[in-house]
């Protein structure tokens, strides 16, 4: 907690933003998507660097905690002010977006909602190929420091891959640059990557410089149905080694087409295992051609149905269908647990066949859908968050889930970051010393922890509590 | 303390809240976020500061105050909602659960009855004030009174709405109205049409023209005996229990007459008679009821697409965009009908706006008690509407059309754009006047 003076300090140093301490207002930043209410002591609104750096020294000599956040689109937990002290509400920050199209660049502030990059980049011709599900509503700031991606991320890759350059306010309130606007760049230590992806917890991002390339004109989708789970994982790595990468792989099974079908009647066939979508891009005459080789790989490898949807509005009329999983599946119970563990390609039939065997032994209600093309598989548990038993169950189910992933070469988090969700866990991935050798660089660059405590690292003891 | 809080959940259906995962789709399509800024005026904020009380941690409900106010209920975050939350069931129990607790002062007590218990429920006294509003107009004294600037005088800034008050029509005029309207050539709908109080005082022109182009398509039109205030502006007021008396009324009302549709034309109005079934949800004497209610109620647009579209004869100049009734998109779901009837004008330049969905800000009387957050919603508004360069901006409920009609005020566009409600526009083109 931090006293009156402090406030009349930060408000001294605040000069063209806002310093929010009503109730309601703390009450508004306690939260993200995830889990929890932590209540901040206040919530800064500025577009001023400098103003952000003043606040970030001030808190470093206080040892203040500083909380970063966008707009709290998190499924981890990252912007959670689990121990209380300054919000920096950064969504504000939405003042530049500038797309030079002979560098190939975007050079965007924190708050700059990431569907706006894109609509900015294809003005140009260009595209910014991270398409996390939620980019409408999520700032490229959370993007960042979470290291989101989404389907697109098979072919392209994730937010890190598309960052050469940042600013960044350093825990002390110092301005620092890393990279520029090249793509070639090995000048010191990459601390661009470093910072991208660290949730917060070694600086505040204030500005970004984002590789661009040019949009592929044309798409073509294909949708293959399967009376096997396993089936359609062994087309998704038949597929991705017969020398087609895809744009997008999305797989829905058959909780998910049974929730969308009661949800909004789509067509879908109930009956069926496993239903996968897949996005191919490029030159027209390519995609139609790969189009036609991946139906025949999905036909060969079992599929009871493929279909190649021809008019744009078949296209879409198919992606929607994937589009209603999220609002179908909570119809069923109201509370939602979206894992993103992920497997390497070759075990996404294995990882498969571990999530129903979870699903049994723990007698939840797990639904698997996702970006499967990735071995990102978004195993999504629905619940009743004011069932504690059930929820009991869901804990210990989504530990074992995170064991799989591990076991089968995987990893705990693939495009949501750790925050405190997953924090417990990262021994189980990294072993004691992988994880010491992370702690000792944020001793390094935040000897005080002021810069978002309380995230990625695991106080003794912690567990995950869904509750 | 434990029974006290489960109380304040039941009063503040906090179970409601649970559908919300907080996942924050709602925030791009929220005025109020866009225009204050903080997550304390979102709908996601909002859920969450109803949650916080009903889990006791937020123990004085006066926190929720002003959040709650300010929301405009557009109910646009409920479209947008991918867990399908009932927003303005929460809001509602919220307003209403802060007014059962608020201690208003005995002008604004005795203000609040009369309006909500004794003039938007009586047609009479309704009549009486448009009567004074007629001879106000009439007599010059507008004119007078424009001229020597009292009505920047008025409270609550009501001054920059009496410029903009509609030309309502003469006492005899509103009282000699026929009961039963005939189809023109072959009756396809019985029907009776839902006058509305304030769009029935303030824009009976608008009704006349809805009756004449229901006649039109061929329904034969039925004004209904003892129809009263569809309760709406009680309902977002939290005074609920007032909301629910009106409700039962007009249900009654409506049960005694044989007509396929209940028709009315205002987005808002609308909205609640769309919800009557919610609204009475608790009282299973009156649920089924009110169901077979809901089932007749339609927007004109429906009816009149249902008719097969209106024969118009007429091109009309200029170039027309179209602002959406919150409630008409958001609650009654009612999207592709008065689009489909604007496009099917001859000739028509037809251009949509940025943020089409976006409220205008109006909400009932929300212009009138929140002026300021009004207007900053208008301007971000009226600046969407500039860029088409539409002379004519057609409107699906009265207050949108006061709202619209106040946007060419401030901007000053008062000689080249006017703002219609749909039933003008279609008339007009249909050469009924």
């Amino acid at each position: 907690m931090i006293d009156k003076q402090a406030i009349e300090d930060i408000k001294k140093i605040v000069k063209t933003g806002r310093v929010l301490t009503e109730e309601s207002d703390r009450y508004s930043y306690s939260f993200d998507a995830s889990f929890g209410t932590h209540l901040p002591d206040v919530v800064i609104q500025t577009q001023e660097v400098q103003e952000l750096a003043e606040l970030v020294r001030y808190a470093n000599e206080y040892k203040i905690p500083v909380y970063p956040r966008g707009q709290s689109t998190s499924l981890s937990g990252g912007p959670l002010p689990v121990k209380g002290g300054m919000v920096f509400d950064l969504s504000v920050m939405d003042n530049i977006l500038e797309v030079d199209d002979e560098d190939l660049v975007a050079i965007v502030s924190p708050g700059v909602l990431t569907s706006a990059i894109h609509a900015a980049a294809e003005k140009k011709g260009l595209m910014y190929p991270p398409d996390p599900s939620s980019s409408h509503v999520s700032t490229i700031g959370g993007n960042l420091a979470e290291n989101s991606g989404g389907p697109r991320g098979l072919k392209y890759g994730v937010t890190k891959d598309y960052v050469i350059g940042l600013e960044v306010i350093t825990p002390q309130g110092e301005i620092i640059k890393t990279g520029g606007r090249t793509v070639k760049n090995v000048t010191g230590y990459d601390l661009t990557k470093l910072i991208v992806g660290s949730e917060g917890t070694l600086g505040i991002i204030t500005k970004a410089i984002l590789r661009l390339i040019p949009k592929p004109p044309s798409s073509e989708t294909v949708m293959a149905v399967f009376n096997s789970l396993v089936d359609s994982g062994r087309a998704i790595s038949k597929v991705l080694s017969s020398g087609i990468l895809p744009a997008k792989m999305e797989l829905m099974d058959q909780a998910s087409i049974v929730a969308v079908e009661n949800y909004q009647p789509s067509n879908l066939p109930v009956d069926a295992e496993a239903i996968i979508l897949i996005e191919l891009d490029g030159h027209p005459a390519a995609v139609k051609e790969e189009a036609e080789q991946v139906a025949k790989v999905c036909r060969e490898v079992g599929a009871r149905e493929v279909i190649v949807p021809q008019t744009p509005q078949e296209k879409a009329e198919v992606w929607k269908a994937r589009k209603l999983v999220s609002p179908a599946i909570v119809r069923i119970k109201p509370t939602k647990i979206s894992e993103d563990a992920t497997v390497p390609r070759s075990q996404i039939p294995e990882m498969c066949r571990r999530l129903q065997q979870i699903k049994e032994k723990y007698n939840i209600h797990l639904v698997v859908f996702g970006h499967a093309g990735d071995g990102n598989l978004h195993p999504n548990i629905i619940a009743d968050k004011s069932d504690i038993e059930e929820m009991q169950r869901v804990e210990q189910a989504v530990a074992e889930i995170f064991q799989a992933a591990i076991e089968l070469g995987g990893t705990l988090s693939g495009e949501h970051g750790i925050g405190t969700m997953k924090a417990p866990f990262m021994e189980m991935e990294l072993g004691a010393s992988g994880l010491d050798m992370m702690k000792r660089i944020k001793e390094a660059w935040d000897p005080n922890n002021i810069m978002n405590p309380g995230k990625i690292f695991a106080e003794p003891g912690q567990k995950l509590v869904l509750r | 303390m434990n029974q006290m809080l489960e109380d304040l959940k039941k009063e503040l259906k906090y179970e409601k809240t649970n559908s919300c995962v907080q996942c924050g789709y709602c925030l791009p399509v929220c005025p109020t976020y866009m225009t204050m800024g903080k997550e304390t005026h979102s709908p996601r904020g909002r859920i969450n500061l109803v949650k916080m009380v009903g889990e006791g941690r937020i123990t004085d409900l006066s926190v929720l105050e002003e959040p709650m106010n300010l929301c405009l209920g557009c109910r646009a975050c409920e479209t947008a909602c991918p867990t399908g939350v009932e927003y303005g069931t929460i809001l509602e129990a919220a307003r209403a659960a802060i007014t059962r607790r608020k201690k208003f002062s005995f002008p604004v007590k005795t203000l609040r009855n009369t309006i909500f218990k004794k003039v938007f429920p009586s047609k009479s006294k309704l009549n009486l004030l448009t009567d004074g509003l007629w001879l106000y107009q009439k007599t010059g004294l507008q004119k007078v009174a424009q001229k020597t600037g009292i009505t920047r005088a008025l409270p609550f800034n009501l001054g920059q709405f009496e410029a903009i008050t509609p030309t309502v029509t003469s006492p005899s005029e509103r009282r000699n109205r026929f009961k039963r309207i005939p189809a023109k050539g072959e009756k396809k709908y019985t029907v009776a049409f839902f006058t509305g109080c304030i769009m029935d005082a303030m824009f009976q022109r608008i009704n006349d023209l809805s009756i004449a182009l229901l006649s039109h398509v061929g329904c034969e039109v039925l004004i209904v005996e003892n129809e009263t205030c569809c309760g709406a502006l009680h309902a977002h007021s939290g005074e609920m229990d007032e909301a629910k008396v009106l409700a039962k009324k007009n249900i009654a009302a409506f049960e005694k007459e044989d007509v396929e549709f209940i028709i009315n034309n205002a987005g808002g109005c609308g909205a609640m008679l769309h919800e009557y079934d919610h609204l009475l949800a608790d009282e299973p004497e009156w649920h089924e009821r009110a169901k077979e209610f809901v089932r007749k109620s339609k927007d004109i647009s429906q009816i009149l697409v249902a008719c097969g579209g209106v024969p118009m004869n007429k091109e009309l100049p200029g170039r027309v965009t179209y602002q959406r009734s919150c409630h008409l998109t958001n609650v009654q779901k009612v999207t592709k009908e008065p689009v489909q009837l604007i496009e099917s004008i001859p000739g028509i330049d037809f251009i949509e706006m940025k943020d089409k969905d976006m409220c205008c800000g109006s909400a009932g009387i929300y212009n009138i008690v929140n002026y300021d957050a009004s207007m900053e919603i208008l301007d971000e508004k009226m600046k969407n509407v500039k860029d088409t360069h539409a002379t004519t901006i057609i409107t699906t409920n009265p207050g949108c059309l006061l709202q619209m009609k106040l946007g060419i005020e401030r901007e000053k566009m008062g000689k080249e754009a006017r703002a219609l409600h749909l039933v003008e526009y279609l008339a007009e083109a249909a050469g009924i006047v």
